[in-house]
Order: structure tokens, then sequence, then C-alpha cells
């Protein structure tokens, strides 16, 4: 503050002096041991104290117009004003160093300016300009101007950079309650823009942490609507949609300046106390279908065997009806003898003969059987 | 004179700027001031307007030096927020909650005398939003948390709030319960409960709903295969008689002593009579 009104009120004064100091510095340049600046500082004090010094401001050029004269005469009157001055001053400052001081001050208040007023805007960036603390425009990208620092400033906000909240933040669960009172864990994240810079300057105390809360409230509103299974399926993108719209709204309601781009579930799954329970359900899912794969296995086993039969009795009848009697007896005799010829056949013929039937004796035979095979008798 | 310059210079320049500092001030956008003089509020700057766009009412500020001090409010929308209250809904089941409200200072000076500043405002708005949400929770069963009727609670709650904000000239914008969860402990673990037998009735149902279709499919298929024989057979049952019992003879008896048949051998014993002896008793 200090350093700007000192500025302010010698602002000119010290531009003029420049150029004054110009002019003069072809002239003076054999004698140049600060010479100009000399008397430059010493009007500056002088000045500054009321000025009423008459010849201290214009100094530098001043010895001109009182003496018009020639080159040399200038400077040889400089040099007597110069010693004047420091008798003047009692040595007590020293006439060399002020004047650097004083330029340096000028060099930094210009750059002061320069840096202060001059705003490059980004091509993502939009600069929100205050006057004296009152808003008085948005910068678009490009070249801006305000008034240099303390009386303007410009706030640059990148409008363009997408922001990403995460919720929740860490590893920890985030459960959340369903319309039917189940819980769920769900992680998710919010990505936004500035959309009107000044009203997310001015408008809310804590801009990014309203948003997260807004975001929370919004997406447990939002779930306590949607059934479980909607909500860690189907359901998804519907409940992003109507978060982002319920955030967009609420944003907007409180005049925050921000624009929701999107909500993106990245997790939304049972709680892992519970989790077992749900891979039961999976795994009878999958059980439920190895039995309907079993059954329709065997119900194509059922009708190709049926086909396949229905097929041979439709051929073997077909050539039956050729000639049935024939076909009859052959297939009789055929059957009988692949029959007969495989087990132990008894014949009884004598009639009125008793046939003895000696079962212990056919199992005896039966028993050593395996020990011979093929070693039977017809 | 000359010698005393500077030092009288030096001392008018401070004693300018103590001057100045004390007469200007910059009230941005952000705050409203309350121009105070001996403790008593004098005028209010830049008071929030909901029909006032920025950039109308801030900027520099005057009062009279060393007799005026400013009061800064801020203007934004601020946060209140209870954390983790809980609450009895009517049909006695205990909820976790945390909600935040909205407000803003609309009326610094109400505000200025009666809180004196924000945070008393903030420290004096938390039990009350605790205090509203138990009494409007109270009055409801729990599932109307996860209804739509949640949007009429919040409006409850917000204009309960609102009657004891505008006594510090604040004004509520918006109540919003941030979680509403079963605590830890027994309500979460019931419900976990509930969730997991919840599951398991899934689980079952959907087995029985698979072997149900299961049988249904081998039933059909029986069916289907009964039909094909049937339109097959039917054509002559008298040669399927035949047939068959022929099949059925050399499955049976079928049995020569293999690997895969250990279980003996059968013996036939035939009448001379048999037919198939027929031929071989020479008779014709």
């Amino acid at each position: 503050m200090a350093l700007f009104f000192r500025s302010a009120a010698s602002y000119k004064s010290p531009m003029r002096r420049i150029f004054g100091w110009g002019r003069r510095l072809g002239a003076s340049m054999s004698d140049n041991r600060g010479g100009p600046w000399g008397p430059g500082g010493g009007d500056g004090g002088d000045g500054g104290s009321g000025g009423g010094n008459g010849g201290g401001p214009r100094n530098p050029w001043g010895p001109r117009r009182k003496k018009p004269g020639g080159v040399a005469g200038d400077v040889t009157s400089l040099d007597e004003f110069l010693k004047r001055s420091r008798e003047r001053f009692g040595g007590r400052f020293p006439s060399g160093g002020r004047p650097y001081w004083l330029y340096g001050l000028v060099a930094f208040l210009a750059l002061w300016i320069l840096f202060t007023s001059v705003h490059r805007i980004g091509p993502q960036q939009r600069g929100v300009v205050t006057v004296l603390g009152r808003y008085s425009t948005t910068l678009r990208s490009g070249i801006g101007f305000s008034l240099p620092y303390p009386f303007g400033g410009v706030t640059k906000l990148d409008v363009e950079e997408i922001r990403t909240i995460s919720i929740p933040g860490g590893e920890a669960e985030n459960l959340i309650l369903t319309g039917d009172q189940n819980v769920i864990d769900l992680a998710y994240s919010v990505r936004w823009n500035i959309k009107t810079p000044e009203l997310y300057l001015f408008q809310i105390a804590n801009p990014d942490a309203t948003i997260r809360e807004v975001a929370e409230s919004a997406m447990r509103a939002v779930v306590a609507r949607v059934s479980l299974d909607d909500a860690i399926g189907a359901g998804r993108d519907a409940i992003q949609q109507r978060v982002q719209e319920t955030m967009q709204q609420l944003l907007d309601f409180y005049g925050a300046g921000v624009r929701i781009q999107g909500v993106a579930i990245s997790q939304s799954v049972p709680p892992a106390a519970v989790n077992d329970a749900f891979l039961e359900v999976s795994a009878a899912q999958q059980q439920a279908q190895s039995y309907m794969n079993d059954a329709r296995a065997y119900a194509l086993q059922q009708t190709a065997r049926a086909q396949g039969e229905a097929a041979a009795f439709e051929k073997v009848y077909s050539e039956y009806r050729a000639a049935p009697e024939v076909t009859r007896r052959r297939m009789y005799y055929e059957t009988m003898e692949r029959v007969l010829s495989r087990v132990d056949t008894t014949i009884v013929e004598a009639p009125g003969v008793t046939p003895y039937l000696a079962l212990p004796e056919i199992q005896r035979r039966q028993l050593p059987a395996p020990q011979t095979p093929g070693g039977q008798p017809r | 004179m000359n010698v005393r310059n500077p030092i009288v210079l030096g001392i008018g320049a401070i004693a300018l700027l103590i001057l100045t500092a004390s007469t200007f001030a910059i009230v941005p956008e952000t705050q409203q001031a309350v121009i105070v003089r001996f403790g008593e509020p004098q005028r209010i700057l830049n008071q929030y307007r909901a029909d006032e766009p920025f950039g109308r009412s801030a900027g520099i500020a005057m009062r009279i030096p060393f007799m005026e001090q400013i009061v800064w409010i801020d203007k934004r929308i601020q946060s209140v927020e209870m954390d983790n209250q809980q609450v009895l809904s009517t049909d006695q089941l205990r909820l976790q909650v945390d909600a935040f409200a909205r407000y803003r200072i609309v009326d610094p000076l109400r505000m200025y005398i009666s809180a004196g500043s924000a945070e008393n405002v903030s420290t004096q708005l938390q039990p009350i939003l605790g205090s509203a949400l138990r009494n409007e929770l109270g009055r409801r069963p729990f599932a109307a948390l996860l209804s739509p009727e949640r949007g009429q609670m919040m409006d409850n709650i917000q204009s309960a709030l609102n009657r004891v904000a505008s006594q510090y000239g604040a004004e509520i914008v918006d109540v919003r319960i941030k979680r509403a969860d079963l605590p830890g402990g027994t309500p979460l673990d019931s419900a976990y409960d509930r969730m997991r037998t919840a599951r398991r009735q899934e689980a079952r149902s959907i087995q029985a709903q698979g072997l149900k279709q299961a049988q249904i499919i081998r039933a059909d298929a029986d069916a289907e295969a009964t039909a094909t024989y049937a339109g097959a057979f039917n054509r002559d049952p008298e040669f399927y008689d035949f047939y068959r019992a022929m099949q059925s003879y050399e499955l049976s008896f079928n049995n020569a002593q293999t690997g895969d048949n250990p279980r003996g051998r059968t013996s036939i014993i035939l009448s001379p009579n048999n037919e198939y002896l027929r031929q071989f008793r020479g008779n014709r």
C-alpha cells in the first residue's frame, strides 16, 4: 500500500524525468559519474516535501533552460550544481545511491503494472476481474487487462479441466441403503467442471466440498428408491443418470456455477459380510442350469432313440408286409438261434416221462463255469 | 527545515498510510460488512439480495478512522454439518444419520447482534439441525426414509430450522441427509442376516425351479418318444408284438458269460412241443 501511494504520486514525474534525461544524456556523457541521477534524486525528496524548490524537479534539464548557451557551459553549471547539492545535504545522503534506487523503483513499478494488469488467459481458462473487490467482468481466452494489483485483480480458473471426485476416497466400504432395506457397497466418481467462473468463486463458501456432499446426498437419495437387484445389476445406468440430474438441479439451485459432466458407478456389490450368500445364488443359478442341461441331454437321447427305433420298426415292417409269413418265420428262427446258441438247453423228448429237473445239478454246473468258460455242453 | 525534511516526510507518509488504511477498505464480493461505531452497528455494505447479480454493491468502502470498525460476514452459502446422529424411527429402528444444511447470512445486522460471528451461527444451528431431524424422523417409519416421502421430510426439517435460523439473520437454503445408515452391531448384523436368508431363499427357489424345468423337459421328451413309438408301432400291433418279443428274447437270454455280464448263464428246458422244435420232431 505504502509503495503504491508513493508510486502513484510520483508516477508522472519520474517518467518525464526519464525522457528529460534521455535528451540530456548526449550532453553530459563526458561527466557521467551519476551526475544526471544525482539531481533527480535530490528533487525527488524536495518535490515530495512540497516541491517549492522550484528548479528541483526539473533539474536535469533545468540548466539547459536557464542557460541555453553551449554544451560546455551546461556541463560546468551542472557540475557546480552537483557540488552545491552535495554540500546542501551535508554528505549525509550519498548522492550517487539515491537515484539508482529511484530508477529501480520506477522500473519496478513499470514491471509491477505490466505484470499485474496484463494477463494471459489460456485457451482453457477464464479470468474473473475484480475492481476494488467488486466483480467487473470475466475475461475470455487471450490477453486481458485489468487495473494493477491493489486496485484490480484477476483470478484465473480452468473451465475446461474435468475434475473428478471419488467416493469413497479410500478402500473402506461405502454402505448405502437401498429401497428394499438392503445394504450395498457402492463406489462411484463424479466428473465436473466450472461452468460460470464468477459464480464458482463468489457463491459458495467451499465449492469442492459442497459438490462432494451433494454427490453423496444425491446418490443416497436415488439408491434409496431402487431395489437391491437394480442397484447391483441392470439399474446402474439409470442411477447414474438420475444422480447427475439431481446434482445438477441442486447445484444450479445453489447457483454454484458448476456443471456435472457425469457420474460413474465403478463398483456396486453386496457388502463383504453377505457376499457368500450372493455367491450361493449364482451357484444355484449354475446348478439349475446344469439340471436343465442334463434334462435336455436326456430329452435328446430319448427322442433320438424313439425315432431310431420307430424308423427301424418301419423298415422291418415294410419288408414284412412284402412277405409276412416267411419274414416272420425267418425272424423267429434267427432269434431263437441266437438265443439258444448261447444258453444251456435241455430238451425233454419222451412223452409220458416225468422229467427230472435237477436244479441243484444245474446250479452246480453253473458254479465252476467261470473257470471253464465256453467248455459247456450245448 | 531541509534537514528535517526526510523525517517529516517519513512520518507524514506513515501517518497518511495509517489514515488511508483505516479509512478505506475493500469489500470483496464474498463478504458483507457491518460498520460498527464504538460497538454500535451503523450501516451494512454489500448486503446479500437474492435478485442482485455480482458487481453491484461490493467495492471500496469508507469509514471514520479509529471510530468505526468493520465486521466481516461471509456472503456466500455456508454449510453446517451434523455428524452421526442416532435417530429412532416410529417402528423402533435405529438409524445413523449424517445431514448437512446450507445457509446464508441474509441479515448481517441481526446476525451481528444476536450471534456475533459466523462461527457462532454455525454452532447454534448445529444442535437445532440435529433435533429437527430427530423430531421429523421420529414421527415416521423407517421405510419412509427410503421413499419419495423423504423430500417432504426434508422440507419440514428445513422450515423448522429456518424459524430458528431467521433469528440469527440466516436463511436455510437447503437441508439434505447425506447418509442414513444402519448403525454397526446388531442392527447391521440383522440386516445382513435378512439379506443372507433372502438370498438363500432365492438360491433354493432357483434350484427348485431348475429341477422343475428339468423334470418338465424330461417328461416332454418321454411323451414325444411315446408318441413316436405309438405312431410307428400302431400300424400293426400284432406284428409289433412279435417283433418286440423277438428283441426282448434276444436281450433277455443273450447272457453269455462275459466281462460285462458276470451273473451266470440261463438254462432253458424246452418241451418237444415247442414251436421251435416243430421241424425237429419231424412232423409236418
